[in-house]
């Protein structure tokens, strides 16, 4: 049995035990990463000899009498979330050599536990992506089929976890970059709600919908990272001033009493068949654990990705306009003025995919277009979050496919920016509502693919979303499934 | 809707971004393509319906106008390009 291949719970009670490491666990981490991740490329970054000491530091303390879940586990970190003194790139040339001079909030309570970074995982630039090919330095690959993206924007992270690079890792997820990546590789991926994580340090693309989140091996993993990175921030005006649960109590099997609605405007056509019909037996397998499913309506899903794509690149636009050259690292070379040396700076330092968004949310909030495009975009928001408001008046749970197929191939659909808008269509809606989902793994295609099932709860109710994923998985066997790599 | 050359150029401008030849083209197509889609919009009558701009119910967050510790000025121009008796250094903007 090799060490990397657990998940935090069990690493914890074999360390508790004293039958490991945490030395032990963060070298078979940083071998494996040695032997696959020149063929997953999950990691921008590695920061072995740093994890290395930060290992030794927490079986000391542990001797010592430390005492913390995530206490000696290496937990990768997304590129786009701040690490003092460790190169944070967003995966973007005008990052580059940005080494950030504090941790982001996130970075600081995982530390303040006792955790390991092995390092820096890749993601689409600026979080911008749903396949991680967008990253300015290289693609990741799909752990399951090398040939196949692993999702994104979070996919270094997914893939790093699905391949056993590290024991769990932290996405964020803007319009379904935890969760879509997590389906695509296999793992759990959870969005809590919005406020619920504090957003200090991470890398801002659409501040009204980002969100950080643990991707994790199981679902009582994900509620172990929960417990140690929720809770309030004063560095973080959005961040909520409300009492945090502990997430593990959560984790019960049985379902009875829980209502799951299933909104039929997430089971279209195009979708893959073997998709449906795996989420379909997962609702069936919920029902049978003692849910009661129900029909419920989502009227205005088909609006969302629209809506998101001009509230989240308005936002972008506004956010990315910090990087002009002066303060991060990159600049343009022979600039005759200061507006030629930002227009160049900007023009090199962009990939195109993220100079797109930039420049359809600098059109939509442009003099003249503002009313048509932003302001019908929120009033659009309202809708859909509305649409959530009404179901889970009747329901506790929705449960939906995370994505309408599974991993597709590397290249597919990188010529066509709309299409790769359209793999996150049951994502997206999610954000826009600023509700908690998470995706678990439900099935597998007949080309061994990952399928992910999706669960979203109301508004802080984490709880009922992990108890009915943990009910799941429990009767289930999908997340034992591990990658011949 | 299909957006003009023109329009093109003028957003890039705004958005202080620098196209070539090549890529103003392509974006034309891209964005005359997403523009349309969004335009799904316009068929929901949105009338007397609030904007969202968040979805928390959020108020401004005060605290006290004290000095806190915070970032030396070596470490905040740690990642300045260029830097000059303290400050970040630009080019120069006043003949």
């Amino acid at each position: 049995m090799d060490l990397f291949s657990l998940t935090i719970h069990e690493l914890r009670d074999m360390l508790e035990k004293g039958e490991t490491t945490s030395r032990a666990i963060t070298e078979s981490v940083l071998n494996r990463i040695k032997a696959v991740d020149d063929k997953v490329k999950a990691y921008i970054t590695v920061t072995g000899d740093a994890a290395l000491s930060q290992a030794d530091g927490a079986d000391k303390a542990r001797k010592a009498g430390k005492a913390s879940a995530v206490l000696g586990i290496p937990i990768a970190i997304k590129d786009n979330m701040c690490t003092a003194g460790t190169r944070t790139t967003c995966a973007s040339k005008i990052l580059g050599n940005f080494i950030p001079p504090y941790d982001a909030t996130v970075v600081t309570r995982l530390n303040g536990s006792g955790s390991v970074m092995p390092g820096k995982v890749n993601m689409d630039e600026f979080a911008m992506g749903s396949s991680t090919e967008n990253s300015a330095f290289f693609a990741t690959k799909n752990p399951w089929d090398l040939e196949r993206i692993p999702g994104g924007s979070s996919g270094g992270s997914a893939a790093a976890v699905a391949a056993g690079e590290c024991i769990a890792a932290l996405g964020s997820d803007t319009g379904g970059s935890i969760r879509q990546p997590a389906a695509c590789c296999g793992v759990v991926g959870l969005k809590p709600t919005y406020g619920r994580v504090s957003r200090y340090g991470l890398v801002a693309f659409a501040s009204s919908l980002d969100q950080i989140g643990p991707l994790t091996k199981d679902v009582t993993d994900t509620a172990i990272v929960m417990n140690i990175i929720t809770g309030h921030d004063p560095k973080d005006s959005t961040s909520a001033d409300i009492p945090v649960p502990d997430f593990t109590m959560s984790l019960v099997k049985d379902v009875k009493g829980m209502t799951v609605g299933i909104p039929k405007e997430y089971f279209i056509e195009g979708m893959d068949p073997e998709v449906d019909k795996s989420v379909r037996e997962a609702v069936k397998t919920l029902e049978r654990l003692g849910a009661k499913v129900v029909d419920v309506s989502l009227p205005h899903t088909g609006y969302a990705v629209a809506t998101y794509y001009i509230l989240a690149t308005s936002e972008a636009s506004s956010n990315l306009a910090r990087y002009d050259g002066v303060k991060y690292g990159f600049r343009a070379q022979g600039a005759k003025d200061l507006l030629d040396m930002y227009m160049k700076s900007r023009s090199q330092g962009f990939g195109p995919e993220v100079k797109r968004r930039i420049m359809l949310g600098t059109y939509a909030l442009s003099a003249g277009y503002y009313d048509a495009y932003y302001k019908k975009g929120q009033q659009v928001r309202t809708l859909i979050k509305h649409d959530f408001d009404e179901a889970f008046k009747k329901v506790d749970i929705i449960a939906t496919p995370t994505a309408p197929t599974a991993a597709f191939k590397i290249g597919e659909k990188s010529s066509d920016p709309l299409q790769m808008y359209l793999s996150d269509i049951f994502t997206i809606s999610v954000n826009l509502a600023g509700i908690p989902g998470i995706s678990l793994p439900c099935g597998f295609t007949t080309g061994n693919l990952p399928i992910g099932l999706q669960l979203l709860g109301r508004h802080f109710d984490e709880g009922s979303v992990l108890h009915a994923a943990y009910a799941y998985e429990q009767a289930t066997e999908w997340h034992l499934k591990r990658p011949k790599i | 809707m299909k957006i003009s050359k023109q329009e093109v150029e003028h957003v890039a401008k705004l958005a202080r971004l620098e196209l070539a030849e090549g890529e103003t083209d392509k974006l034309i197509d891209q964005l005359s393509n997403i523009l349309t889609y969004v335009e799904t919009l316009n068929g929901l009558d949105t009338k007397g319906v609030a904007p969202t701009s968040h979805v928390l119910d959020i108020k401004n967050v005060m605290r006290d106008d004290v000095s806190r510790p915070s970032l030396s000025q070596e470490q905040a121009l740690a990642n300045a390009p260029e830097k000059a008796a303290g400050h970040y250094k630009v080019p120069k903007i006043i003949e």
